[in-house]
């Protein structure tokens, strides 16, 4: 089947969206920029090519209609397998790089013993793994460095001390390796992963019958042919992508925004490096738009700084910043001196959640000016980007949205991270089309 | 995040004749400075907007204009340290970087731009045109030099019209004050007869300059206004206005501009000639300095050429008609003054971004508005919305400053750009489709 694709490269997540003929969202896929776009460009599109295979997985049992639970239930048996099965190969190819660093006049004498624990870590990973995908399990993230890397410093300290060997040390041939590791798009044919999985599921006891492997097989014998791309976002000047294939991310914003509601006028989008305020007209094209200027005051990586000051994830922020009732005046949102902000106010006394919840109305104050300079909010009114994930920032624009401009429909997807992506495979679908709404078409 | 890849510019940027004429003027100007102690000439210090070249050279008196100075410095890439040196004696990052490059260049010797000390000025001549720090920049200089201050009062054209009692009251500046104080500095007596030689000469020239200016008219256009256009209004904005140099320069500008008409083609950029010419846009505000070619390629390599500009008339708007008049030749300095771009009000500067909209038939606005420079960016995004609720085409804001390299983010105005110019496609494509869409 013809595909379109829509990449957003942005500063600190790349997303993918996969759009069929008919204009419907088959897969999205995220993955973390890293220093390498080429990488989690790949990465992010090879991630929603999964998450079709899924969608496709449902539209096969979707047309009949019965069964629907047991079908439910073991599509999800199956994709958590199939995470599963994906998790392990990366931890092997971890091992095995870890294991590659253990050399030289370094090594020469502990060597062994290193060899031995990092064995030991990987196996007590290994056992542990399939608990972190069973069924109702949370995973604090999607990403292999955020969950590899957080049970590797755990593990390994212990082991480490029962072997009486240096932590650091360990430490250390991880961080060497897992920038290695992450550069590697997953390798591996995805049908043999589905096939594992698929054994996997089996084992568990659910007997999927002849029928539904039938199905599972046919969609999997979908070839999903990459019709048109179309790159936007922060990285998409250093990608080997012609001109035809790029498209600026405020259009593609403005786009994606209309396509998942189609009577947006006013968008705002805080990205990691950008907030951006955008006016779009009824066909979605943009009017008008406002960003900030060169300093990435108040936007996403504001909060990474923030989070990463106070030890938190940056996925923590919000709720804490939800217990304030007082919130503390913040005048500043410069990045560069959060830090020293931050530590001047629980020097005096001020406590965590009232910082936090005065950091998040400074942040919204920011994007209500650049908001301000688009043109203002017009209903309806579509928040965009991983902020609009963090429930304080959505709670202060509420508030400050209704304040300046009265009731207004504000709308904001769970999936809104891949708005950018999903204007882009729209651009995507319309090239092919021959209309380009004027964009070199 | 990688930092975007600048490729390597090819040394020596692509010129056309006009432009190296132009560069020889400007060096041969600055030669004359660095000798003109030696050459016992005297030198006055005064500002673009306003300059009364004719009447400064009544008096044997010398040019030096600080702000070019700090534009010269910009180009090749010296302020981000002189505006260092000036933070560090104190002056804070907002104010106009104009006055924080000079200032430092002054603190690290005084070095023009032809590796030469400037010399100090025997008198600060300002011509007071709408920019309140140019008040305070010449006290500054009062400061450093101890020497004669002339202050020529510009009322500021608040309701969009010259009154004969503000030219009255200029002239009387004029000979009441300014003329006597230039006489003492000089010690060369006023010749009336000699001023009108001079702003016949103005006039000639300046007649070549509209013919230039309006040349953009023509599709493609043969003149880039905004960033081109720095070097066209560079003789007749400074030193030379009223001499034979500047004629000769806008007959010689003049051919060369005639025959890429007749060729049908566009403007020389530094990275080559412009291709095809997809969209044609006015802009509002100065260019940033620092990072001057790479900001003229962003344009180039989308194939937008500027047709007009404001900034060509901060030395003054002649294509509204005014010509320096040897009839009324005091008269006629205060009418130059009057009109200068910076002294007039925001509904004016309105009325001419729209007229230049239509005239030169734009596809859209776009507004460079300068971080540290509150004369021009204070009003601008009501300016930006009244044209594009007048005209029903797109603007766009960017920002960047004049000199201050730190204020240059490379990335984030090419993105505005690209996003702007894509916007621009869309509209067009979108209005032929109807509502099709």
């Amino acid at each position: 089947m013809k595909t379109f694709v829509g990449i957003d490269l942005g500063s600190t997540t790349t997303k993918a969206v996969l759009m069929d003929e008919e204009r419907q969202i088959i897969g999205r896929g995220i993955t973390n920029s890293r220093s390498n776009y080429d990488t989690a460009c790949r990465v992010a599109g090879q991630e929603a090519a999964i998450d079709a295979r899924f969608t496709l997985f449902r539209r096969e049992f979707d047309a009949d209609g019965a069964g629907q639970t047991r079908v439910e239930e073991f599509l999800c048996g199956l994709e958590r397998s199939f995470r599963l099965e994906q998790f392990l190969e990366q931890l092997e190819d971890l091992e095995q790089t870890c294991l590659g660093q253990v050399k030289g006049e370094r090594f020469e004498k502990i060597g062994d013993g290193v060899r031995q624990a990092l064995g030991e870590v990987f196996r007590r990973l290994r056992a542990e793994a399939p608990a972190m995908f069973a069924p109702g399990a949370v995973r604090k993230s999607d990403f292999f460095r955020d969950i590899a890397g957080s049970r590797y410093l755990a593990v390994a300290e212990e082991v480490a001390r029962d072997a009486g060997l240096s932590y650091d040390l360990l430490l250390n041939v991880y961080d060497k390796s897992i920038i290695a590791v992450e550069n590697r798009p997953p390798s591996g044919s995805l049908s043999d992963k589905f096939k594992r999985a698929l054994d996997r599921v089996t084992a568990q006891g659910m007997e999927p019958g002849e029928e539904l492997i039938r199905r599972v097989d046919r969609a999997l014998g979908i070839e999903l042919e990459e019709t048109y791309l179309v790159g936007t976002g922060y990285g998409r000047v250093t990608l080997p992508f012609s001109k035809e294939h790029i498209r600026s991310e405020i259009l593609c914003h403005g786009l994606g925004a209309h396509m998942m509601y189609p009577e947006t006028r006013t968008v705002l989008d805080i990205g990691g490096q950008d907030t951006k305020g955008i006016q779009i007209d009824a066909r979605g094209i943009v009017e008008n738009f406002q960003m900030n200027d060169r300093c990435a005051a108040g936007c996403g990586r504001y909060l990474g700084y923030i989070a990463d000051e106070m030890n938190m994830g940056v996925h923590e922020l919000g709720p804490l910043a939800m217990k304030s009732d007082k919130p503390t005046r913040i005048n500043s949102t410069c990045t560069v001196f959060a830090g020293a902000e931050l530590r001047d106010r629980l020097a005096l006394g001020e406590r965590r959640e009232d910082i936090l919840a005065g950091l998040h109305r400074a942040i919204i104050l920011r994007a209500m000016s650049i908001l301000s300079r688009s043109g203002g909010v017009s209903d309806q009114f579509t928040f965009t980007g991983g902020v609009a994930k963090n429930e304080a920032a959505v709670r202060e624009l509420k508030k400050l949205v209704f304040e300046n401009y009265g009731e207004v429909t504000i709308n904001i997807d769970p999936d809104s991270i891949y708005t950018g992506a999903l204007g882009g495979a729209e651009f995507a679908r319309r090239a092919v089309e021959g209309r380009m709404e004027g964009l070199n078409g | 995040m990688k930092p975007q890849t600048i490729k390597a510019q090819p040394k020596d940027a692509i010129k056309d004749a006009s432009m190296l004429k132009q560069k020889e003027m400007m060096a041969k100007h600055y030669d004359r400075l660095s000798d003109a102690r030696e050459n016992g000439e005297k030198v006055a210090s005064t500002f673009v907007p306003g300059n009364l070249n004719e009447l400064l050279m009544c008096f044997d008196l010398v040019n030096n204009l600080p702000e070019v100075n700090a534009i010269q410095s910009g180009l090749r890439k010296q302020s981000g340290a002189y505006i260092m040196e000036a933070e560090r004696a104190g002056h804070s990052e907002d104010v106009c970087t104009y006055v924080k490059s000079d200032i430092g260049m002054m603190a690290k010797g005084n070095i023009g731009p032809n590796g030469r000390k400037l010399p100090d000025p025997d008198v600060l001549m300002l011509s007071y045109t709408g920019c309140f720090t140019f008040m305070k920049w010449f006290e500054l200089l009062r400061e450093q030099y101890k020497c004669e201050t002339i202050f020529f009062q510009t009322p500021y054209m608040a309701d969009g019209k010259i009154t004969p009692n503000m030219i009255q009251y200029m002239v009387r500046q004029l000979k009441e004050e300014v003329i006597p104080k230039l006489e003492k500095v000089s010690g060369v007596k006023f010749d009336l007869d000699r001023l009108r030689e001079y702003l016949g000469k103005s006039a000639k020239a300046e007649d070549d300059l509209v013919y230039i200016l309006k040349s953009a008219k023509h599709k493609p256009s043969p003149i880039d206004a905004y960033f081109g256009g720095i070097y066209y209004i560079g003789p007749i904005f400074g030193a030379f206005r009223g001499t034979d140099d500047a004629v000769e320069y806008y007959r010689f500008l003049r051919k060369e501009v005639d025959q890429r008409i007749a060729a049908g083609l566009g403007p020389v950029t530094p990275d080559g000639p412009m291709g095809e010419e997809k969209y044609r846009l006015v802009v509002e505000g100065p260019p940033n300095y620092t990072h001057f070619r790479q900001f003229w390629k962003m344009f180039h390599d989308e194939g937008a050429t500027v047709v007009a500009s404001s900034y060509t008339k901060v030395g003054g708007t002649y294509d509204y008609g005014f010509r320096h008049d040897p009839a009324r030749p005091l008269e006629s300095l205060a009418e130059y003054c009057l009109g200068v771009y910076t002294n007039r009000s925001l509904p004016m500067r309105i009325d001419m971004l729209v007229d230049h909209m239509d005239e030169y038939q734009a596809d859209g606005l776009v507004i460079n508005s300068i971080k540290s420079c509150n004369s021009f960016s204070a009003g601008q995004l009501l300016i930006m919305r009244e044209v594009e609720k007048r005209t029903g085409k797109p603007a766009v804001f960017i920002e960047t400053d004049l000199v201050d390299p730190r204020y240059f983010s490379a990335a984030n105005v090419k993105n505005r750009l690209e996003s702007y110019f894509q916007m621009i496609e869309q509209k067009r494509s979108g209005a032929s489709r109807g509502a099709a869409a």
